[in-house]
This record gives structure tokens, sequence and C-alpha cells, in this order.
């Protein structure tokens, strides 16, 4: 992956999975890395690997991992070649917005970037009392009718309080545009694809699964209409839910419960996304003298004054604090990754951009991605 | 320090020692004594800092065992692994930061020996949760009765409170130093019993069998967004007339905006109290003319949307819903009201805890401005998760600079790999300590505290300590160190 190394600069991107890679990381961390290509994959005959051929990506994660970053990188890689895709959020944070550096996005979609080969990237934050406002027009011509229920509190009954209907318009807005039809385009779609940065990893089964929740309270109507609809597009193969983690404790954990409860839910589970990732800048040898706070402090010592530093004994001893836990967090970032490896997902990996993210970082995010096949 | 800020012990933002900081405390001398015991001034030897406690989380074990026999087992277990834990970590985890220059600091111990409740917020994955655990433990070993209210423990977390079970109880955590006269209980959140409970005590037991069974009951127990605040709130009233702690820290619900947390338990009160349900009752009762009256719209309009919006067959289990629900009224919107005062009343604090991100420091941000626009007494901001260095005089220019030199020539890999890493620190660090100028650049006032990063999650008493002595500016730290 010569292309994918010079961008991560230093840093090496690797896609390592299952026994190959537990065994590979069981040491200091910078063991082996196995690649894995999605030829291979296929030649195996095993889960349904990248690239992802879906019509909707959603992608999900602990807050703090970084999903919106994700999601609008995977959105930019999807568009590259001359597609168009709608990345959608439904919390109504205005994350989007703050990726693409444009002011809050209102409801209506609206292009926020150009990808290589002449795609486009629009954006949508889906606001559930609009879309229900919208549905009554929509269907009903009731929007004025809707207007007076809105000034009694109706409507914020209908979007936050009666159940699961808030997420039922939500998801329903996303079915919407997925099913959007446009005879103009090549492929009679509206939309190539559609990515949602979804609700966080705690809340995303229920929040993907309101839909049943609802054909069991519904028996009929529109709500269960729109929730049959939704189900059509979860369950029939058009659609991956991915899961953005940090190679840290509680993000993995909830990343292994997350997956376990949409593989429960029967929703499909796509590739794991390790976010946020720092290469080890020692060597397996030097990290366990780190580790064991047996670094050679002369040799350091003597590499600092020969680069032109004075090495007093406070720095050198600063320098091996900081060398040491940087060695214990390789080593926590090793046992981390052979959790995730052993989810059996195709994982995905993206370096931590020290000086944060801007509209480059993103662009190189997508090649990334498209770089490690996981949609191309 | 602000002005919304509750109570003296907060006045004291002075750097220099903590040994003073309790004698201000105006709650009770006995809470100050307790906190003066604990603090770094005594005669606990540098070096030793962790011994004594290393005993107590043995020692005690088996007599609490004995007086605690449902917990036992489970609680052993996080006592077990927490000293073999402790055992295992050569290095110290988290080092006291010098404050930032010109920011007030947060006062921890002043507040863990003055407040009565302690509520930590913040958005999601900045640990809040593990906030709220280290300064439960640090106020109980400082002498003082605490109960902490946790919503979603880390699952090792959790296990090392002795929290394996969700079984909505405060029970007693096990290998807290109880020396200076405190004790500690924790409990995880469970909202649909929460919700059962309060079911079950404010109706006749034919009505709450109806009620329990309600589709629509059920799902709003059990989902809907507003219900884990409500309950959280509501937990925290039971807690606090139950008057059996000196202090509760709670632990809020990770809402998809901090800002959820002060609305939600006046919308759920407003809804289940309120003028739609009300209508919505009226069928049976009034009949359609009420709705011409009230609204200014028919009846048929109103149900016909209504219907359309969310069907006929839901809204009738929402009818059935409403009239079960009828008697406990006004019990919901007065125990709303009276927790959210109690939320603003002396005596209470919120900490609002981020982790030094773009986003959480704007969530945080907000929360401070709305904190202050309700009332709501302030204690100040806990950023977590910071990097430091202490080679700051050699910048990470010149270290990668040197780095390069040394790789140019072949020589010296070990300390060209060293000063890499030096160099990426630094400007991890730089970038946080930005983020972190920008929320006090615009809330100047607000006292913080810095936490340093540590290598792994906090999942045992000893982790939690340290946390608690990093909250606190504990200095007995770096002088292990």
């Amino acid at each position: 992956m010569p292309e994918l190394a010079a961008h991560a600069g230093r840093g090496v991107i690797r896609i390592v999975r299952r026994g190959g890679g537990a065994e590979a990381n069981s040491g200091a961390g910078a063991g082996t890395v196995v690649a894995v290509t999605a030829s291979e994959r296929d030649r195996k005959g095993e889960k349904p690997a990248g690239p992802w051929r879906r019509r909707l990506h959603v992608v999900t994660g602990k807050g703090g991992t970084g999903k919106t970053t994700v999601a609008s990188a995977l959105a930019l890689a999807l568009a590259t070649g001359g597609q168009r895709v709608l990345l959608t959020e439904v919390e109504g944070r205005q994350q989007i917005a703050q990726v693409f550096d444009t002011p809050p996005l209102p409801y209506r979609e609206r292009k926020v970037a150009s990808a290589p080969g002449g795609g486009e990237v629009y954006a949508l934050a889906v606001d559930a009392e609009e879309a229900l406002l919208e549905y009554l027009e929509m269907f009903y011509n009731l929007r004025s009718a809707g207007k007076v229920l809105g000034k009694m509190g109706a409507i914020d009954f209908a979007t936050t309080i009666a159940p699961g209907v808030r997420d039922v318009l939500l998801t329903g807005k996303i079915k919407e545009a997925v099913n959007r039809p446009d005879g103009t385009r090549p492929s009679g779609l509206a939309y190539d694809a559609v990515v949602l940065d979804a609700p966080p990893t705690g809340r995303i089964t229920r929040f993907l699964n309101v839909a049943r929740e609802v054909v069991g309270l519904a028996k009929m109507g529109p709500i269960r209409s729109q929730a049959d609809g939704v189900l059509a597009v979860l369950h029939s193969g058009q659609t991956a839910v991915h899961l953005v983690t940090l190679l840290e404790e509680m993000p993995v954990q909830e990343t292994i419960d997350a997956v376990a409860e949409l593989r429960a839910a029967d929703l499909p589970v796509g590739g794991v996304v390790v976010n946020m990732v720092r290469p080890p800048l020692l060597g397996a040898k030097e990290l366990r003298a780190a580790r064991a706070g047996t670094l050679d402090g002369e040799e350091l010592a003597a590499g600092i004054k020969e680069a032109g530093l004075e090495p007093t004994a406070d720095l050198v001893a600063e320098l091996a604090r900081e060398a040491a836990q940087h060695a214990e967090r390789v080593a926590l970032e090793a046992a981390q990754r052979v959790e995730v490896a052993a989810l059996d997902q195709p994982m995905y990996e993206l370096p931590l951009a020290s000086d944060g993210m801007d509209m480059g970082m993103l662009y190189r995010f997508a090649e990334m991605l498209r770089a490690q096949r996981m949609v191309g | 320090m602000t002005p919304a800020t509750g109570g003296g012990a907060h006045d004291d933002t002075d750097e220099s020692g903590g040994a003073s900081r309790g004698g201000q405390a105006p709650a009770g001398e006995a809470r100050a004594a307790g906190a003066r015991k604990a603090s770094p001034g005594s005669k606990r030897p540098p070096g030793s800092a962790a011994s004594p406690r290393a005993r107590n989380q043995s020692g005690p074990k088996s007599a609490q065992g004995a007086k605690s026999p449902k917990g036992a087992g489970l609680s052993k277990d996080g006592a077990r692994s927490g000293a073999a834990a402790a055992a295992q970590v050569p290095t110290i985890r988290a080092r006291v930061r010098p404050q930032p220059g010109g920011v007030p600091r947060l006062d921890v111990d002043g507040m863990l020996a003055s407040e009565r409740i302690i509520v930590c917020c913040g958005s999601g994955g900045v640990g809040k949760t593990t906030t709220a655990a280290a300064l439960a433990l640090r106020a109980a070993e400082q002498g003082r009765s605490v109960v902490v209210l946790t919503i979603d423990p880390a699952r090792r977390l959790a296990q090392s409170m002795g929290l394996t079970e969700l079984d909505n109880t405060p029970r007693e955590v096990l290998g807290v130093d109880l020396s200076a006269g405190g004790r500690l209980d924790a409990m995880m959140l469970d909202m649909k019993r929460t919700f059962d409970e309060i079911v079950l005590a404010h109706t006749t037991s034919e009505r709450a069998d109806q009620l329990l069974a309600n589709p629509f009951y059920q799902s709003l127990s059990s989902s809907f967004a507003g219900t884990q605040e409500y309950m959280a709130m509501e937990k925290l009233g039971q807690l606090d007339a139950a008057d059996d702690w000196d202090l509760i820290i709670v632990d809020t619900p990770p809402t998809r905006s901090a800002l959820d947390f002060l609305d939600a338990p006046s919308r759920l009160g407003a809804f289940l109290d309120g003028r739609l349900l009300r209508l919505l009752l009226m069928p049976a009762k009034a009949g359609g003319r009420a709705y011409v009256k009230m609204l200014g719209v028919g009846f048929g309009m109103f149900t016909k949307v209504l219907t359309k919006v969310i069907g006929a067959q839901l809204l009738t289990d929402v009818s059935q819903f409403v009239s079960a629900m009828e008697t406990m009224f006004g019990g919901f919107r007065q125990r709303a009201e009276k927790t959210y005062r109690l939320l603003g009343a002396p005596g209470t604090s919120f900490v609002v805890v981020a982790a030094p991100e773009v986003a959480a420091l704007r969530e945080a941000s907000y929360f401070v401005d709305r904190l202050e626009t309700d009332g709501m007494p302030l204690a100040g901001l806990v950023v977590n998760r910071m990097h430091h260095s202490d080679g700051r005089s050699l910048t990470a220019e010149r270290s990668l600079a040197a780095a390069e030199n040394l790789t140019e020539h072949g020589e010296h890999p070990l300390a060209a790999a060293v000063l890499r890493v030096h160099a990426d620190r630094l400007r991890l660090a730089e970038r946080e300590a930005r983020l972190r100028e920008r929320f006090t650049s615009a809330h100047p006032d607000t006292p913080l505290i810095e936490v340093e990063a540590l290598a792994e999650d906090v999942h045992d008493l000893a982790g939690l300590r340290e946390i608690g002595d990093a909250l606190a500016g504990d200095e007995r730290l770096a002088r292990v160190g």
C-alpha cells in the first residue's frame, strides 16, 4: 500500500483482522501487519466485506470517537468518481456544518463539497418536527393543521414524546432520500448513496429498530406504513451499519456490545473504522524497555547531546517518562486491536490528525478509506 | 468565582495548600476535620501513600462482606482486582498539573466538604462517570457519607464499585478507606424500574397493573428520549428525601446534547401533566365542544390530525394510558418542580466535565451559559484527558529537527525515536491547551481543573483515588513521582 503510507506520513495504515491480527499484535504492538485484500475475503466466501456497495451507510460510534468525521470522509469517498451522495445527521447538533465549515444546515439538502472526478456531497440535518410537517403536507395537505398542532404542543408530543414516532420520522426521511427517484440521472435515483451520521452506539440499535417497535404498536395507519418502508431499506441488503471506535477500552467495549445488539436485531453490521490511530514511534525492543523503565538513559543522553541539545537530567527523565507512556499506550492499543479483530468484521484505520481536522485532512481520510477498499 | 456559585467554601482559589481549605468550609467542623485528615500535609510519608490504602482494601473486606452478604462475592472480586492492579502499576498515572495562568482553580475539596448535592454533566465520552465516582470516593475517604448515582457506567468501573446488578438500590462500596468515618454507597439507575415504582406507589394495585401492561406505558418507560433524565431526577429526589447521606453525587445521562438534561424533567413533567393529555382525556368526559373552546379548532379536526399522525389504535392506547395516569398528574409535575428547585438551591453544585476536544468543549461552554441563565450553581469545569509535558523547554520543532538530524546520520536511533515521541506529545498538548484557552477566554471566571490523560481507563478504586487526587490538586502524587 505505498500510496496509503504516503498519506499517513510516518504512520502505516493497516488492515488487521481476526486470528492473524491477534497473533501479530500480541507483542508490544509493533508486530507484523496482516493486510487482507477484499478479493482474498471474497475467495474465502466470508461475510460480505468491503468494498461496501450499499445504498445506505449508517455510521455510529461512541461519543468522542469522531463518527461525524468518519461519516463525512465516507461520503466524500463514495462521491469520488462522479457519484452524488447525501450526508445526513439526525440529532440536531449541526455537526456536519462544523466539519465542512459551513453555516448551520437548514432543513433542505445543500451541496457542501465536491469530490474528485465530478462527485458531489450534499448534506441535510434532518429535523423531526420539519419532517412531520413535510409529511403532513405531502400526504394530507395538512401543513396548516400541523402548525395549529405545533402551537399546542402536539408536534412536540408526536416528535419527542409519543414512543418512537420521532425516530420513525427521522428514519422515514432517510428512507425517502434513499429511494427518491430522479429520471435525469443515470442511476434513476436522486442519490447514489446516503450516509447517515447516526446516534451513538448506545442508542443505535433502538434507533434503527424503532420501525419494528412501531410495527408492534401501530397496527395500521401512516406511521405504520412509514415504518414498513424503513424496515424494507434496513433489511434488504441495501444498508450497512459501520462502527467507529478508538483503540481505547470503553469505545471498544461499546463497539463490541453494539455489534452484538445489531446482530441480535438482524441489522446488517458493516465495517469497523478504527479512528485516531497513532502509530508506534519506537521499535518493539525499545517499547518493551520503555514500559519496563529500563530504557538506556546514557544512550538517550548521548543521542540528545549528539543532536546538539543539552541533555539535562530533568530533560532525559521527562523524555524517558514520555517514552514509557507512549509504550504503555501502544501496548494497550494492541490489546484493544485484538478485541476489535475478534469481532470478525472488516477493519479500516484512520490516523490521528494531531493538528486538528480540516477539509484537507477530510479529503485525505476519504482517499485512505478508498485505498483500504471500504468503498470504491 | 462566578456569582452563581453557592457556598463560601468556594471562595478560596488559593493554590497553596489543601490543609487550610477544609477549615473554611462553613458546613461543619467535623467534615472539615475529615478533609484535613486525608489531605496531603498529613503524616503519610511520600512513597508510602498507597500502602495504607492497599492494606485497607484487603483488610476490612471480610468484615464488610459478612455485613452485606448479598453483594459480598461480587464486590470482593472488585476489591481484589483493584489491589492487583495497584500492585502492577509501577508509575503514577495522573500528575497534578500546574494551574493555567489567570484561571481560578476549581476547589474540589472545599466543594466535597460542604455541598449536599453535586451534579456532574457534560457530553458523552468525556469521563463524566469516572469523575463522579472519583469525587464520591474522595469525599467518602475524607469522612463524608456519600451516595453516587451512576447512569451508565463502563462495566469494569461498575464492577470495581460492586455494581454488578442493576437493582436500583444503593449498595455499599467495599474497599473504601473508612478511617475518617465516611461511607460510600453506589447505585446504577434503572429507569424503567424507577418509573414502575412511582406508578406502584401512587395508585391502586388494580390501576397500576392496568398501566404497567399498557403498551404505550411500556414504551414510554423504557425508550422515551427524556425518561432517563426524568428518572435520574426522580431518583435524586428520592435519595435526597431519604436523608441517609451527607452528599449525593449524580452522574447525568448521555444525552444527545448536554442541555437536554435540564429540560427533560420539565418536558416530561409538562407532558404528563399537560393540556394535551387533558385534551386527550376529554372525549370520554366533556365531549367535543371543549376543544373548540380551548383551541379554536373543532374536535374532529384535532382527532383527525392526531389519528393520521399516530394512528387510531395507538391513540386508543394513549387515551387508556392517560386515564390510568390521571391520578398521578399532579404528583409528576410537583416532583419535577421540586427537584428542579433542589438543583438551584444552596448546597448543590454543578460540575461540568469536558475533554480537550472541540465538540466537548463547545458543549461545555453551552452548558456553562445555560446554568448561568437558569441560575444554577456552577462549581466549575473539569477538563479530563489533558496531555502535558514537563519538557517544554525543548520545543516540538527543535525536538523534531534534532530527531531528523540524528536519523539523517544514522545515529542514536533510540534518541531520535524518543525525540519524536516528545514532539508528538508537545503538539498534542499545545493543541489541547489552545482549545482549553478558547473556553477560558469566553468564561474567564469559571474555575477549572485539568486532569492529565491516563494511559489506561480507570477500573479500580486505586485508579479512582488517583483521579480524585488529581481533581483536588492533591500534591501527594507529585511527591510520590
